[in-house]
Order: C-alpha cells, then structure tokens, then sequence
C-alpha cells in the first residue's frame, strides 16, 4: 500500500513546478491541511492566497488572478467546491474561461462518518453538465502526478477530484501509461469491458483477475478523463464485449456510468451495469466499508460481470 | 468636464437605439448608471482599444451586467466595435451581441448577469495586480439590489482583509429593483455602516449622475491608502426623462411609440442644454 495520498502528490507537484514558475498560486478556503497544502503555504507564501471559510470567493478571486495571468490551483474539498460554489464555477471559471484548476479534495465518500453534507456525490454530474469544465478523477498517485503536470501546461478551467486517503498503486514507478485527455487501458479481454475512475479503478483490476480465474476475460479501462469523455476507447472495448460494467464513487445519476451508458447505446448497443452509490445518504463508515457495503469491491464488480454474462 | 455631461446623454440616446432595435433592455438601470460609466471610461481609467494586451491597463468588471446595453454604447463611443454593429445585432439570433457581457466581445474582460460576482472576481484581479507589481487600479461596478447576494460580502470581507486599495466599487444606488423599492424588498440604508463595518472608505456621492461629484470620489479613491473604497452613487433610476424617472416598471421595459418620442425629445433636449455650458 502507497503511504502518499493523491492529494499529498498535488502539493508536490505544486511545489516542485512554483519555484521556477512564479506565476502558479495556490488558493485554499481554510482547507490547507485538508488538501495537504500547508507544505506548499509556508514554503511559498507570496504564492498562496487564504481566503477563510468561503468557497465562492475562493472560485471567483481565483477567476480574476487567472484573467490577470495568474494560474490558480484552488482547493477545497470536493463537496462545497462542486456545489457550494457551483455558480461561481459555471460562470467565472467555465464561461468566462479563465484558467482556473480546481481541486476538489477528500471527494467521493471519503469524509466517511461525516455523513453527507461532506460527501461528493454529486460532483461528476455537476461539473460535466458545464459547457467548457473539464472533469478529471485520477486512479492514483502516480497518474496523480502526470495529470497535474499535464494541467500546469494549458489554459483552460479544470474540475479534478481525489480521496482523501492514500490508495493501492494501479500503476508502476517510472512506467505509468498516460496520454491526456484519453483514457488508461490496463488490461484487455473480449467477454467483458470494466470502465471505472478513481478509486474504483484498483478494485475493477482486481476483479479482472478474479474473473481471470473463472476463464473470463475482462479489460478494464481507466477512464481518469471523465469530460472529455474517451468515448473512442468506450467503443473499443465494448465493441467486442458482451457486456459493460461500469464503477464509480458517485451517485447513480449523470456520473461515469450515465455517460458510458449513451455512448455504448448509439455506438455498440449492449447490456450496461452501471454500479455506483446509492441514491439515498450512504451509510456510516469508512470508504472501505461503504464500499464493501454497496458492492463496490473487486467481488462486487465481479459478480456483476458475472450476472451481466448470465 | 462639460463634454463628458454632454457626452453622458449622447450615450443614453444611442442606449436608446440599441433597446428599440433589439426590443429588450434593463433601460432603468441603464440611464442610472451612466454618468458612472462615461467617467469611468472616459476620464478614469486606462482602458482602450489598443491597449486590451497590455497587461498593466486597469481592470473593469460590470458586475450588474443587465445593464449592457447602456456598457454596450460606452465600448462603442471608446472605439472596441462600432455601435451600428451593436443596433443591428443586439439581442438576435446568433449574436454575440447579448443582454449580458459577453468576453468574447473585446473590451470586456469577464462574463456576468448573475449578480455578485463582479466584486469576488476583483478581488482576485486586484491580488494579481499586487502580486505582479502593477500600479493599475481594478474597478467594479455594482447594483443595490444586488448588494442583497451573500457572496458581495464574501468579496468586501476578503478585500479589506487583504487591504486592497487598488481596488473601487461602485455601488448604482437608484433605490428600485425589479420588485419596486429597495427597501421595501430589501433594506440597505445601513449601506455606509455595513462597508465600514468590513472596513472599507466609504464615498458617499450625494449625485451619482453628476460627473463632478463622481470624478471627485474617483480621486478620492485613488488617494486612499489600505483599504478598498467603494462610491455609493446616489443615482436616478431611468435617469433622463421622467417618462422613465424612478419608476420601478422601467427596470425592464421597451417603450411604446410615444414614450420613446417624449424620451428622444427629453435626452436630446438636456444633451443640448448641456453642450451649451
């Protein structure tokens, strides 16, 4: 198990990039600790911006730093970032297109216990449906680093989620497969396609070893992209399968398996199960345990793939 | 200053031509805030044509953005596209001509209409200015109706905390909002005490249409040192001709025939009187 959260790699990467590029500034909304920024906060203090307990201004201020040339990374966690200052979002970042990256932190259900004013299940949904808002959710913390390094380079806004825990690596030190904006292919198979994002991208691999073991073969797809959606790498994988599996820390609707779901119908029209939160407030606990709750496991998508199949 | 009074209502009649071509416009709050916006492009700010690039020009943010179409004839008197473009696309079909500002029209840095954004996003861009070692000023304009948004006071607290003074609102202070009287739909005559309470210099312009008083305050603001300032301009809300003065039915409101006559006749009639002192 990796000791380094995606988030902790965000900050890093910050970091390492601030020193040469003065121009880079990270803002937080009383969230440095949460968001593992307070590294970055005292090492580049002309570089951060506080802006208390407020996650409108904090999306609108970096809006006006990113129209005067800036390059604004503002985290918060996911949940108020997605809807608190979903406004601000649409209309300063995304209409206006300023180069606003916004980080949203400890997304999903990583807020466990808190219950759902903390959870982001919602975040997917919301930030797709804003013409020009990109939507990246990373698999971990190697694919972390490629994608802010990816982001540091252009000038558009950008929504990216990740947990607040450290996660399984899905990839290799030194050999991480990434191309931006198209999504990761781990594995191929032809019975069945597993498309999945974030933390759910461990548990799909694994589930493809699970179903390995029966004689069925599984791809799994790393669709870290969720807008623009690599609907070309959708179309290759379920082209062949008999069925797709879809999984995602996020509410059943307008989320990843929304989306797989209309592309597969008009372009290879076949048996799609989209597995997700439900859509009631998830129960208590960990993210482990609500995932192994509702099924969001390597045996939970197994056995999904496993029925799907008949 | 004599032109620029002038030049004021030359400007309403042409925010005329504009509303009665595209049969739409928030006409009142367009002839409140216009001896603001003539002073503010006119003699404030460094902000032109040729210098859009320029990074060091002064930053605007039309943060009551239905009034475009009196902010539409202000960008064409300045030259940033011609104002028969905008008479004739105002409001149709696949034009970028809206009834909000849109920034992929020059001269407009940022879009609005949903109110309360324009001050947070100054703040940001008068941080940047700091942080980039610019002298240019961020200047935001403002309606009173919108000063009930929660997120304004997000922007006024982060403002003054980080002790902007490069940065001036303005608040179009025309007392009506669609529903009718400000203080009947909700109360802001504490106005001056809440921006001191969050430690901003407070300019109180006794006439928010009149360009001296304006230029004034301006320079009142410029002087100020650590701390924001915002203007409250005293204005009229369908300033120009009392067919339209303080009454809250023209927030939004096309003319009829003779109306517009009578309005013609008032504007042309005031224009005139003026280019004469």
């Amino acid at each position: 198990m990796s000791k380094i959260a995606n988030r902790q790699v965000i900050c890093d990467v910050l970091m390492e990039n601030a020193r040469e590029d003065k121009d880079i500034v990270v803002l937080c909304s009383d969230s440095r600790g949460s968001a593992s920024l307070a590294k970055f906060a005292d090492n580049f203090p002309e570089q951060f911006i506080e802006v208390g307990i407020a996650e409108q201004n904090l999306v609108s201020i970096s809006a006006g730093l990113a129209k005067c040339g800036k390059k604004p990374y503002a985290a918060s966690p996911a949940s108020f970032l997605s809807t608190r200052s979903y406004e601000q979002c649409k209309v300063d970042a995304a209409y206006s297109n300023t180069n606003v990256k916004l980080i949203g932190i400890s997304g999903g259900v990583s807020y466990g216990a808190l219950g759902m004013s903390h959870h982001s299940a919602q975040d997917i949904a919301a930030m797709c449906a804003i013409p020009n808002m990109r939507v990246y959710i990373p698999s971990d913390r190697l694919q972390t680093e490629c994608l802010i390094k990816a982001l540091l380079s252009d000038e558009k806004p950008a929504y990216i989620r990740v947990g607040r825990n450290a996660v399984e690596d899905v990839y290799e030190e030194g050999n991480v497969p990434f191309e931006m904006d198209r999504a990761t292919v781990i594995r191929e198979g032809t019975d069945v396609a597993i498309i999945a994002c974030g933390e759910m991208v461990k548990p799909a691999v694994e589930a493809a070893q699970l179903l390995e073991t029966k004689g069925i073969h599984a791809s799994v797809v790393d669709m870290y992209c969720v807008k623009p959606l690599d609907k070309e790498a959708i179309v290759k994988a379920a082209g062949n399968a008999r069925a797709v599996i879809t999984a995602e820390e996020h509410s059943p609707f307008g989320g990843l398996g929304s989306m797989v779901s209309q592309v597969v119908a008009v372009e290879c029209p076949k048996k799609v199960v989209n597995l997700a939160l439900p859509d009631t407030p998830v129960i208590t606990g960990t993210s482990k345990e609500v995932f192994d709750h509702y099924g969001l496991n390597a045996e939970g998508i197994a056995k999904a793939a496993l029925e799907a199949l008949g | 200053m004599s032109n620029l009074k002038a030049l004021a209502y030359e400007l309403r009649e042409n925010t005329m031509d504009i509303i009665m071509s595209g049969k739409a416009g928030h006409i009142g709050g367009d002839m409140s805030v216009m001896e603001i916006l003539t002073e503010l492009y006119f003699d404030q700010m460094n902000i032109s044509p040729e210098n859009m690039e320029d990074p060091d020009r002064d930053k605007f943010v039309m943060s009551k953005g239905h009034s475009m179409e009196a902010y539409y004839a202000v960008l064409a008197k300045k030259g940033f596209f011609p104002q028969e473009e905008v008479v004739e696309k105002f409001s149709k079909f696949d034009s970028q001509y809206i009834g909000h500002p849109n920034n992929k029209l020059p001269g407009i840095e940022m879009n609005s209409g949903s109110l309360g954004h324009g001050l947070p996003v100054c703040v940001g861009m008068a941080l940047a200015s700091r942080m980039n070692g610019q002298k240019c000023r961020v200047y935001t304009v403002m309606g009173d109706g919108e000063l009930a948004e929660g997120s304004v006071w997000e922007g006024a607290m982060a403002a003054a905390h980080y002790k902007l003074d490069n940065l001036c609102a303005v608040v179009d202070r025309n007392r009506l909002q669609i529903s009718g009287n400000t203080e009947d739909v909700m109360a802001h005559d504490d106005l001056y005490e809440r921006f001191r309470a969050f430690n901003w210099h407070v300019i109180d312009v006794k006439d928010g249409n009149d360009i001296d008083q304006l230029k004034a305050a301006f320079e009142e603001a410029k002087e100020t040192k650590g701390k924001p300032s915002v203007l409250i301009a005293n204005t009229v809300k369908g300033k120009g001709s009392p067919v339209m003065e303080n009454k809250a039915n023209w927030h939004h409101k096309v003319p009829s025939e003779d109306e517009l006559a009578q309005i013609r006749r008032d504007l042309k009639e005031r224009k005139e009187a003026l280019q004469g002192e």
